[in-house]
């Protein structure tokens, strides 16, 4: 079994009246790309806040390399994204990346570090004159700064054009190769899937689902069948309806089974359509399903 | 230590970058010694150099309330904080850093005031007085950091406008930074002040500068001061800490 780097505890999180974390033990082992996902809300962002030291658990506890995270020199050995919307916009390039790198004991070089992101023209630019996605490669460079063995890269590629995203990509999975650990938060399934080799998903604070890609990809494997109807009967294997004007949603695990016995059923409708469902309605339809077992 | 001297560096190059900052910093005490002091106490030498050791301060609890009071609410409000929270470094450096940083930016504020002091009025110091006299403002801008520092972190950067507005003018005017020559001082200020951080502050100024003996008990204070807001704002640092994001 692989060393865990990270770990928390029947951690609970609460702010105020709201659970954001309930009771969530999961562990985070060196070698590891952990994709995490969920949908806004779900407790992702407090969890590796939790990770980073930004925040503390109302109660459990919380490992980061063998300490606590909240204490700085466990956090030597991580690195995190900030939000690029974040950077000073008044610093170079340059200097914000020797900023950031004077806070670890074996920095990647900054040219190097800037030509791995596509960053090394821009070393004497000032960050506010920055496009968008340029200031986001800085964001992710900047976690790679202090040679980590965890990083947190929270929707790292964002806002990213494809080729920009697939450079990065690739600057992911060499890390990886590496030796590196990586846990990713992203809405996007394709991320998560380009990357990913264990998912956790996390919904209403709690650990709904924590398998590898693949287990995960056939639970997310929801469509949704829409369809004009005025009166429909009582189908079987629904996990979720919404009305939408004259339109009707279906979500459903087997479409087929489902338009089957719509059509036996006699039941006049118009307009069929299925499609995969998004993520985020997949996830909706698990924590749905969760919360009417628990 | 040398990552002191980073944040410092970064924090200085951040804020000069942005050169009005540093221009309205300087100019607000400017302008009331050209104001109050050169038409009132000019001609007299005793009586401006008192009145210009009253602005230095004056200038430099503006400083630190606005820049540190103001500049860290707005500041956590970012999402840059909260990512250098994360880095490998407890809150010294930052904290520190940003001292260091006001430090450097009071004396830029100050610099027009002595200007103005030495040209257009009678107010004299000796080299060493001035040299021991900056020496004082740094020790007596102590209290209005930390002040500015508590407010900061405990306020949103809307809410810190305004009591940073509250507490300056009372602190100011109760100090005594505003009616001259301690000696004729009115009464009411003169029972007021010791209490007050600005008086030990400026005291220490006058007694740099001038053949002024401070009142031990504002000196007291002062040192009072110090401890209760670097309480208030180590608190209020401690507290902040995740709970302002969502």
């Amino acid at each position: 079994m692989a060393e865990i780097l990270a770990r928390t505890v029947e951690v609970t999180r609460k702010y105020g009246d709201v659970t954001a974390l309930d009771q969530v033990s999961l562990d985070i082992r060196a070698g590891e790309v952990v994709g995490l996902l969920g949908p806004n809300g779900a407790g992702k962002s407090t969890l590796v806040n939790l990770f980073a030291g930004l925040r503390k658990p109302t109660s459990g506890r919380v490992e980061l390399l063998g300490g606590s995270p909240t204490d700085p020199a466990r956090r030597r050995g991580i690195g995190v994204t900030p939000q690029e919307t974040g950077l000073p916009p008044t610093l170079r390039v340059g200097e914000c990346a020797d900023f950031v790198a004077a806070h670890f004991p074996d920095p990647v070089g900054r040219g190097e570090l800037l030509d791995r992101f596509g960053l090394g023209d821009l070393a004497k630019r000032q960050i506010g004159g920055l496009s968008g996605g340029q200031k986001r490669r800085l964001a992710v460079a900047l976690a790679f700064i202090g040679r980590p063995r965890l990083v947190f890269l929270d929707e790292p590629t964002t806002g990213l054009d494809v080729e920009a995203r697939r450079t990065l990509w690739d600057g992911i999975r060499r890390f990886h190769a590496e030796g590196g650990t990586v846990v990713l938060t992203s809405h996007y399934l394709e991320e998560i899937e380009a990357l990913a080799e264990r998912v956790v998903v996390i919904g209403g604070g709690r650990v709904l689902t924590d398998d590898t890609m693949d287990a995960v990809r056939g639970l997310v494997g929801i469509r949704r069948v829409t369809l004009t109807a005025s009166g429909l009967p009582e189908l079987t294997g629904v996990l979720g309806v919404e009305q939408e004007g004259t339109r009707t949603h279906l979500l459903t695990a087997d479409s087929d089974a489902l338009v089957r016995e719509l059509v036996l059923s006699g039941a006049p409708f118009a307009d069929l359509e299925i499609r995969p469902t998004s993520l985020e309605e997949a996830f909706l339809t698990i924590t749905g399903r969760e919360s009417q077992a628990a | 230590m040398s990552l002191v001297l980073t944040h410092a560096r970064y924090q200085f190059l951040e804020t000069v970058r942005v050169p009005i900052a540093v221009i309205g910093s300087a100019f607000f005490p400017a302008m009331a010694m050209l104001f109050f002091v050169v038409p009132f106490a000019g001609d007299n030498a005793v009586a401006s150099t008192y009145a210009t050791g009253s602005m230095v301060i004056f200038a430099v609890m503006s400083a630190c309330l606005f820049t540190y009071g103001i500049g860290v609410a707005e500041d956590r409000a970012q999402p840059w904080d909260p990512y250098l929270r994360t880095l490998p470094a407890g809150p010294v450096p930052r904290f520190t850093g940003r001292i260091i940083t006001v430090m450097g930016l009071t004396l830029i504020a100050i610099i027009p005031v002595l200007v103005i002091a030495a040209v257009l009025t009678e107010a004299t110091v000796t080299v060493p007085q001035l040299l021991l006299g900056l020496g004082a403002i740094l020790v007596g801008s102590l209290p209005f950091t930390l002040m500015g520092l508590s407010i900061g972190y405990t306020f949103s950067s809307k809410a810190a406008i305004v009591i940073a507005q509250v507490v300056f003018f009372p602190t100011a005017v109760g100090g005594g930074l505003l009616t001259g020559d301690p000696a004729y001082a009115p009464e009411f200020i003169k029972i007021v002040s010791p209490y007050l951080p600005t008086r030990g502050a400026v005291e220490l100024v006058w007694a740099a500068t001038t053949d002024f003996t401070p009142n031990p008990l504002a000196l007291i204070m002062l040192a009072v001061w110090v401890v209760v807001f670097a309480a208030l704002a180590v608190w209020a640092y401690r507290r902040d800490e995740g709970r302002r994001f969502t």
